[in-house]
């Protein structure tokens, strides 16, 4: 526990540091160019106080959300399917493999003409992306699977759908709680690409559009924004893993 | 169905093993085998001669090249509760997210037994097993001979008519090793069940089995030599009898192992 806290000191007092350098870095520049913490503070409170900030993380992150988890709901069943069977691996395995370097930003235009100027489009681009790592670590998680765990499951009568369900899945929960905490990283870079086209708000579009305006500090405060909320979202997902998947993560190590 | 054929739990005839899938490379050929039910049957041999792949063609989890293998129901087709099987290594085959008392539950859920049954028949062979105190612990909190006993408690509550053993007890130290070998012993008398049960330990062999087989080294290996244990349960290692068996039982298997180095590569003098 001490320990702990000592740690979590070294942690703040280096954020502290890290703030007071840059501020006194930014003593003599041009504060359009780099702002330093005090105007970006001063852009924050304003774009609190009017609403604008609020919104703005409120629509992204439900589409962040929404989208991972559409991804992840369609991603774990198929990574599964993959992971287990050599016929569905060879059929997907190949798309798995172009798709994967088809980043998201390359896909926006082709998403907006398909669905639209609406959320469908920003929410499919998250999924999109989240489907693939959620994909990958699920299948590979199925695939890694013990022989003898399923022989030994099969030999206690087990078919093979039971198999699939009290075993397979059950022992690639780890690598799907990885999978999804990856994707739910890469869905914040994905928001800012779906957010740079065809939309009037988000935390992507805030700072699309403070650039229009020169406000290099109201960019800042969008940076900020997505460090931030990353790091606390990241933080409840493992919360959720260490509470509710207790029995799946222990033994698999480290949450 | 004749008689005679009633009392056989399972039979082997005419196996041969080829995993190089023709090119002739057999690592057990023209083997032919027949366990009694409720015998204890203990198969010795040397390391690689093919006493695994054995198991795991009764168990249904491996084909035989050629010939078949038959239990009183028919030829083994694929894996069944009839025939359950423990593994050697303790980490794979329990379920880590399911508790000691849940892992003994596995078996009968996968087979639809209703829950209150199986709380019942789990609590009754945990305790068999000396592991009621454990029922709670998930398999990374028991030690290795205690998750053993788990998956022995899990495979006889499913009641298999046969028991596989691949060197359950192995990786364990010496003394929890003798404990579970006496548990083993105390519970297939209590249950009468078939057991096969693979090892290399020559005095396991003779305190445990009432047939011992003896292969010979692969490659073409098959069924060298068959031992009757006569000796009274619970077996006193001491005695000359026990001691005088375990001897021919060493002196057999010796004659293999050295049969597999003066075939290898290894020239003599580094041995
Ligand atoms: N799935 C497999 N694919 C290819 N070869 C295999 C396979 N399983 C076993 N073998 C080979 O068959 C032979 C017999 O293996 P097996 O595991 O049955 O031997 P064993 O008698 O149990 O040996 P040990 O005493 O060392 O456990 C070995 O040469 C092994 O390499
Ligand atoms: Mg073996």
């Amino acid at each position: 526990m001490g320990r702990l806290r000592r740690s979590s000191f070294y942690s703040v007092a280096a954020v502290v540091a890290f703030v007071v350098l840059w501020q006194l870095a930014t003593l003599g520049t041009d504060p359009t160019l780099f702002p330093p913490p005090t105007t970006v503070a001063d852009a924050a409170i304003e774009l609190v106080s009017n609403g604008t900030l609020g919104s703005a993380i409120l629509v992204s992150l439900q589409r962040v959300f929404l989208g991972w988890i559409l991804g992840s709901v369609i991603a774990i069943p198929l990574g599964i399917l993959a992971g287990t069977s050599r016929i569905a691996r060879a059929v997907v395995d190949p798309f798995i493999h172009f798709f994967r370097f088809v980043p998201a930003l390359a896909l926006v235009s082709v998403f907006i003409l398909w669905f639209g100027i609406g959320e469908a489009s920003k929410v499919n681009l998250v999924a999109y992306s989240a489907a693939f790592i959620v994909m990958v670590n699920t299948a590979s998680g199925a695939a890694s699977v013990h022989a003898d765990k399923l022989n030994a499951a099969r030999s206690m009568g087990a078919g093979r759908v039971t198999l699939l369900r009290a075993v397979v899945f059950p022992a690639t929960v780890p690598h799907i709680f990885t999978g999804m905490r990856l994707a739910l990283a890469n869905a914040f870079l994905v928001i800012v690409a779906a957010e740079a086209l065809a939309t009037q708000n988000g935390i992507g579009f805030l700072i699309w559009n403070a650039r229009t305006y020169f406000r290099t500090d109201q960019i800042f405060v969008g940076i900020l924004c997505f460090g931030i909320l990353g790091f606390i979202v990241d933080r409840l997902w493992k919360r959720i893993g260490s509470t509710f998947l207790r029995r799946y993560l222990f033994s698999a190590g480290g949450y | 169905m004749t008689g005679a054929e009633r009392n056989e739990a399972v039979s082997f005839r005419d196996i041969g093993i080829d995993f190089t899938g023709g090119r002739g490379d057999w690592v057990l050929r023209h083997l032919d085998l027949t366990v009694e039910a409720g015998e204890f049957f203990v198969i010795v041999g040397p390391s690689g001669c093919g006493k695994s792949t054995l198991l795991r063609l009764i168990a249904g989890i491996a084909d035989a090249t050629e010939g078949d293998v038959r239990t009183p129901e028919g030829p083994v087709t694929r894996p069944g509760a009839d025939r359950a099987m423990i593994f050697q290594n303790v980490d794979v085959p329990l379920m880590e997210w399911l508790t000691a008392k849940q892992n003994v539950e596995f078996g009968l859920r996968m087979q639809g037994r209703p829950r209150a049954e199986r709380s019942a028949v789990a609590d009754d062979f945990l305790r068999k097993v000396g592991l009621q105190n454990a029922a709670g612990k998930y398999p990374h909190e028991l030690s290795g001979g205690m998750k053993q006993r788990v998956q022995i408690a899990r495979v006889l509550a499913v009641s298999p008519g046969i028991v596989l053993m691949d060197e359950p007890f192995a990786a364990l130290d010496a003394q929890t090793r003798k404990l579970l070998q006496h548990e083993v012993s105390r519970l297939w008398r209590e249950e009468v069940r078939t057991v096969i049960y693979v090892t290399h330990d020559i005095r396991e062999a003779v305190l445990l089995g009432q047939r011992i087989a003896v292969m010979s080294a692969p490659p073409q290996a098959g069924i060298k030599s068959m031992y009757q244990v006569d000796l009274p349960y619970p077996r006193d290692e001491f005695s000359p009898g026990f001691v005088e068996l375990a001897r021919q039982v060493e002196i057999d298997i010796e004659e293999e192992v050295n049969k597999l180095w003066a075939d290898s590569a290894v020239p003599r003098s580094t041995r």
